[in-house]
């Protein structure tokens, strides 16, 4: 498993580099025996038109170009491709919003009544009012903010405010993301004795799983709030309850993911083991756990983004609190809709960059482990 | 039980007790499409210092005979002793080291921590550990690439270290299952002679399974001639070559009798089937 998808990756790397050094080389030589040997170009590079003369140069610029092409481009595309449709969105979404406000200054605006505004569709008040559209990316509330909106208001309530300050982004993102990882260290405990459980006990293999499912199966949203009301009716208020309900969401695929992985060893393995007369114990230490390591990272990876989850909601009952699920939900009662953006984006940022810290030391591990990554 | 008949088989000392002996040994896999008769009434003795092949085609229960030995399949009746224990006794005396078809060497290990397994778990001083790994490495010819990784090996020398994995303990049996079945002849060959050398200088008792006439030939010193549907042995053939067996022996004559001797033994064994 580890070997094939390894293998893919390393094909992929070397693909690409000797790709463009052998290109380079073979226009090198063609160039050479195109000179010297005019007529048996094609037995020496099988491509003949690398041969043609400023060949090399072409090709390498080509390829250069090619592998830039095959990276960021694509990416810049699907970004700005996305960019622009948002934008474009926003102009049918806030037009509503951006005429109402520009009558009540008192600017021109088609129709005159806001009833007559309100029944017409959002192209028609476009097409009557074009100039508003322009505003429509630059109101205070909108239903849509525009991008860079969003990215002003995180960089003014990240940078511009102390990190203290209970205005800034970054003590919000901190609050959720303690929560988090005390949660996901909880959920992930839990989530390996389980498994480890279910595979070395016939009761618990039979018991275990349905109500693992049937937890899953209930909305988060639902118990949240019990969660929360119930703990802190028994003093216990802040980062716990919401680490609990960050727990009860990451352990599950941690669950899933170690009892495959440590069931991943084949037959073979387990009778070889049984030979040299191997307790239940070494055949763990030894064969199990190692070989569960791959499962254990792709486990951990949705565990961690499923604990950012249950944090944000486990803020949302605490009402004006700390943290990101405070900030969406204050700015959902104000109509703060940058503000909802902005602490969406930050969840976003805060879960992958858990998600990429375990993508690397997923990598280091494996290496150390001596298997190719 | 008498538990303290611990092998006999230190050096010098040549007990007349068999090393593996098989009484009337049956044993029925119960299927879905009802029973299958890997094995029916097996009578077999292997005595210290033996090199016994089974020979056979497939589901003749050459296999399961040798997993049987090694405790690994339950047999259905019928007696059968490891060293004067029964084979579960055997196993948790370690009194064998078993190689399977396909190395299985663990990826997460260097060659020398695949080796060092059998070691950990079963209580070796870490200083003897690191001896008996450079040995049995030696023993292979595998010399120097104890810290590489098995991915970094090729398959013939991925099965020599799961042949010297199954020598680093003190086991004087080794139980091979088609060691050499995934690899080419040129490989094979030269495995095969070095598997010679290795017998004639450790003194081990060798349950060798292979479907290769030439192979078990050229290897045993006892051939095990076995057919399908029930399992059962047809022939047992006590090889009249000598113990000095250079890869060109194969072309001899006597060489040639005893392969022609195990091939009537399996079209005997055949009956209809062909």
């Amino acid at each position: 498993m580890w070997r094939t998808g390894c293998a893919r990756g390393c094909a992929r790397g070397m693909g690409t580099t000797c790709e463009g050094t052998s290109a380079k080389r073979m226009a090198r030589v063609g160039k050479t025996y195109g000179t010297l040997y005019g007529t048996r170009r094609g037995d020496r590079v099988s491509d003949t038109s690398i041969s043609a003369p400023g060949a090399a140069v072409g090709r390498s610029a080509r390829v250069a170009l090619a592998g830039f092409a095959s990276g960021v481009l694509p990416v810049l595309t699907v970004v700005a491709a996305i960019l622009a449709l948002w934008y474009a969105a926003c102009v049918p979404m806030n037009i509503h919003g951006t005429v109402n406000l520009a009558r009540q200054h008192g600017f021109e605006a088609m129709p005159t009544t806001r009833g007559e505004r309100r029944d017409m569709g959002a192209f028609a008040l476009i097409a009557a009012n074009p100039v508003a559209i322009a505003f429509t990316w630059s109101e205070d509330k909108p239903r849509l903010p525009a991008p860079h909106q969003v990215v002003s208001e995180l960089w003014v309530s990240t940078v511009s405010v102390a990190p203290t300050d209970k205005r800034s982004l970054v003590f919000h993102a901190w609050a959720t993301l303690s929560a988090t990882l005390v949660g996901f260290v909880i959920g992930t405990g839990l989530g390996i004795l389980l498994a480890v459980g279910i595979v070395h006990n016939r009761a618990m293999d039979m018991s275990v799983m349905p109500w693992a499912i049937a937890s899953q199966t209930i909305p988060i949203l639902a118990i949240a709030p019990m969660v929360v009301v119930v703990l802190a009716s028994v003093g216990l208020t802040g980062l716990l309850p919401k680490a609990l309900i960050s727990a009860y969401l990451s352990f599950f695929p941690v669950v899933v993911g170690m009892v495959k992985g440590l069931r991943s060893p084949d037959a073979m393995q387990l009778d070889l083991l049984k030979t040299y007369y191997a307790s239940k114990t070494q055949t763990f230490w030894k064969l199990r756990l190692p070989a569960s390591m791959p499962y254990l990272f792709a486990s951990l990876k949705i565990g961690a983004a499923a604990s950012l989850v249950g944090a944000i909601v486990g803020e949302l009952p605490s009402g004006g609190g700390q943290g990101l699920g405070a900030r969406l939900l204050a700015g959902s009662y104000y109509g703060q809709t940058i503000q909802i953006w902005s602490a969406l984006f930050m969840a976003a940022i805060v879960a992958a960059s858990v998600v990429g810290i375990i993508g690397a030391v997923e990598r280091v591990t494996l290496r150390r482990m001596g298997m190719r990554t | 039980m008498d538990g303290s008949t611990t092998p006999g088989t230190e050096a010098g000392i040549v007990t007349e007790a068999p090393v593996i002996e098989a009484k009337k040994l049956s044993l029925t896999f119960q299927t879905n499409d009802g029973p299958v008769h890997a094995l029916k009434d097996v009578n077999l003795r292997v005595d210290q210092g033996d090199f016994v092949s089974f020979i056979g085609p497939s589901g003749c229960g050459k296999t399961t005979l040798l997993r049987a030995i090694a405790a690994l399949e339950q047999p259905t009746s019928g007696t059968l002793t490891v060293n004067g224990l029964s084979p579960d006794e055997a196993r948790k005396a370690r009194a064998y080291g078993y190689v399977f078809q396909a190395a299985g060497l663990y990826p997460w290990r260097t060659i020398a921590g695949n080796i060092r397994l059998p070691l950990e778990i079963m209580g070796y001083a870490r200083s003897d550990m690191e001896d008996r790994v450079n040995k049995v490495l030696q023993l292979v010819d595998l010399e120097g690439f104890g810290k590489k990784y098995p991915w970094q090996l090729s398959g013939g020398m991925q099965q020599r270290a799961s042949i010297a994995r199954a020598l680093a303990f003190d086991a004087d049996i080794l139980l091979m299952d088609e060691p050499f079945g995934a690899l080419d002849e040129i490989v094979r060959d030269r495995l095969n002679e070095e598997l010679l050398s290795l017998w004639d200088r450790t003194g081990k008792t060798i349950g060798f399974v292979t479907h290769s006439i030439p192979e078990a030939v050229y290897l045993s010193t006892k051939i095990v001639v076995m057919s399908p549907r029930p399992g059962r042995i047809t022939d047992v053939i006590d090889s009249p070559l000598p113990k000095e067996r250079p890869l060109d022996i194969r072309d001899t004559a006597e060489f040639i009798d005893v392969a022609h001797r195990v091939r009537e033994g399996l079209r005997a064994g055949h009956g209809d089937d062909l």
